[in-house]
């Protein structure tokens, strides 16, 4: 096979190839190489590692569906290490179809760590508005969010009590999609009312965070399922994110190679185009 | 007049917020909240329209037999019956075992993720066919992409470890110097235009004419 020919390879072979390499792994969870957690994802660790036990925590999951294999695991894996040091969490979404996720990750790690709804965490729901809705909790939080997602008056329930706005809180975590998100909460939340956020985000979207992480207005970020595998070995709970990893250093290294092999098949189609 | 009041308003009530933003004082910052209120309330209305529009659409285009015309009658049947299924079931919608959650977890959920997972295929398809090293800086942003890939997952660390650390680097350093240029940019864009906005200079809101 000369390397021109390569060029004229069928794409269905690349999309069986990548198929192959994300369900095997998944399939068998082989072990490739161990996860090593960077700077980032040790700073999201450590913002909540040092808040004193029973904070109160602002827990935001802005992501839908779509996002769920990279946004699913680290929101769990955060819900899991506030509950385990007895955090008092306070959950909203800014995504319409994001607070059955956040529903399915408190109640999930609830029942692992024997904590109430309305006790221990209460879901808030959805509320449309993007950064007027952060703005708004500034001034008031049961103002803007009157009820629960189920319907109960935030009044009523026991871990509102005495939450008025963002001073009650002792950290932001945001877990998030794109707009609204980690960008927004930070401009609007971060730099008027001095809250300490930590922020979980896709990897694609990642770099756009990086200022934000160099100048200390996020304490901590996870990027992409890579940064809640890392976050998933410091708590010391492997799960969903980690049982990914082989599949994406398959693909990746899969990516990298057709790179190569389709400029390998470019230079041997030159001479042919000279002559 | 029809050009005059919209242009006030939004002066009166830019100048307000901005002066609502800085300054704490119970008169302002009172008035200020409801303005916020009003606008949530304004853009809850807009999902209503935006909905109303969506049916508009595509109900004359599957009356009109337009292209593509079957798929329009999947979406209005998803629409109206996840929409169906959530009003029969009131405010237990969201409970556990709801058939609207029976929906969400069994329907929507894995059709949306499928969508963002079919990426992985066509960029390793793209990779191979349109990532072509023509030039020099073509050449750098291979090399960026190659330690990227590899040193952002374990298997990178698995090589060595000096390649966490270039791709640690490249984020740190370049990508974060041109993020933060692009940043500042745009946040000095966003100023423009709210200036303009504010003094009436720009009223494409208004007319879909700009001066």
């Amino acid at each position: 096979m000369s390397l021109a020919s390569i060029a004229s390879l069928d794409r269905r072979w690349i999309f069986l190839a990548v198929g192959l390499l994300v369900i095997l792994p998944l399939a068998f969870g082989f072990h490739i190489a161990p996860v090593e957690p960077s700077p980032r994802s040790r700073g999201f660790y450590d913002a909540i590692e040092k808040l004193p036990e029973g904070s109160t925590v602002l827990l935001a999951g802005d992501y839908d569906p779509s996002t769920i294999a990279e946004n699913y695991p680290m929101h769990l894996a955060a819900a899991r290490h506030l509950m385990r040091r007895n955090m008092k969490i306070i959950a909203l979404a800014l995504y319409p179809a994001g607070p059955p996720l956040t529903d399915q990750v408190l109640h999930l790690v609830g029942e692992e760590f024997h904590k109430k709804e309305g006790i221990d965490y209460v879901n808030l729901g959805y509320k449309t508005g993007n950064e007027l809705v952060m703005s708004s909790m500034g001034s008031s939080i049961p103002r803007t969010f009157p009820v629960d997602r189920r319907g109960i008056a935030v009044t009523q329930i026991p871990v509102m009590k005495g939450i008025q706005n963002y001073e009650q809180f002792a950290l932001l975590v945001n877990v998030s999609a794109g707009f609204p998100g980690t960008k927004e909460w930070v401009q609007q939340v971060v730099s008027r009312y001095h809250l300490p956020m930590v922020a979980g985000v896709t990897a694609v979207s990642a770099p756009e965070y990086y200022p934000y992480l160099q100048t200390g207005q996020l304490h901590g970020l996870l990027g992409g399922m890579a940064g809640a595998a890392e976050y998933e070995a410091l708590i010391e709970r492997p799960a969903l994110a980690m049982r990914g990893m082989d599949a994406q250093s398959l693909a990746h290294v899969f990516i990298a190679l057709m790179i190569l092999l389709g400029n390998l098949a470019f230079l041997g189609k030159q001479p042919a185009r000279r002559a | 007049m029809k050009r005059e009041i919209p242009i006030l308003i939004t002066l009166i009530t830019g100048v307000f917020c901005l002066i609502g933003f800085f300054v704490p004082h119970p008169l302002i910052r009172n008035f200020y909240d409801d303005i916020q209120q009003w606008v949530i309330v304004i853009v809850g209305a807009t999902y209503v329209l935006g909905v109303a529009n969506l049916l508009r659409i595509n109900m004359v285009q599957v009356s009109q037999r337009s292209p593509d015309w079957p798929y329009k009658i999947v979406l209005l049947a998803g629409l109206l019956g996840m929409m169906a299924i959530g009003f029969s079931e009131g405010a237990h919608y969201s409970d556990d075992g709801s058939k609207f959650q029976w929906m969400y977890n069994r329907v929507y959920s894995p059709m949306s993720a499928t969508m963002f997972a079919l990426l992985a295929f066509f960029i390793a398809s793209a990779a191979f066919r349109a990532f072509r090293i023509r030039s020099f800086e073509a050449l750098l942003l291979a090399i960026a992409a190659f330690i990227l890939m590899i040193g952002r997952v374990p298997i990178g660390n698995a090589i060595h470890p000096i390649i966490p650390a270039a791709a640690d680097w490249l984020m740190e350093v370049p990508q974060n110097a041109a993020k933060r240029g692009i940043l500042i940019g745009a946040a000095l864009g966003v100023m423009a235009t709210g200036i303009r906005l504010i003094l009436g200079m720009e009223k494409t809101y208004g007319s879909g004419e700009s001066t």
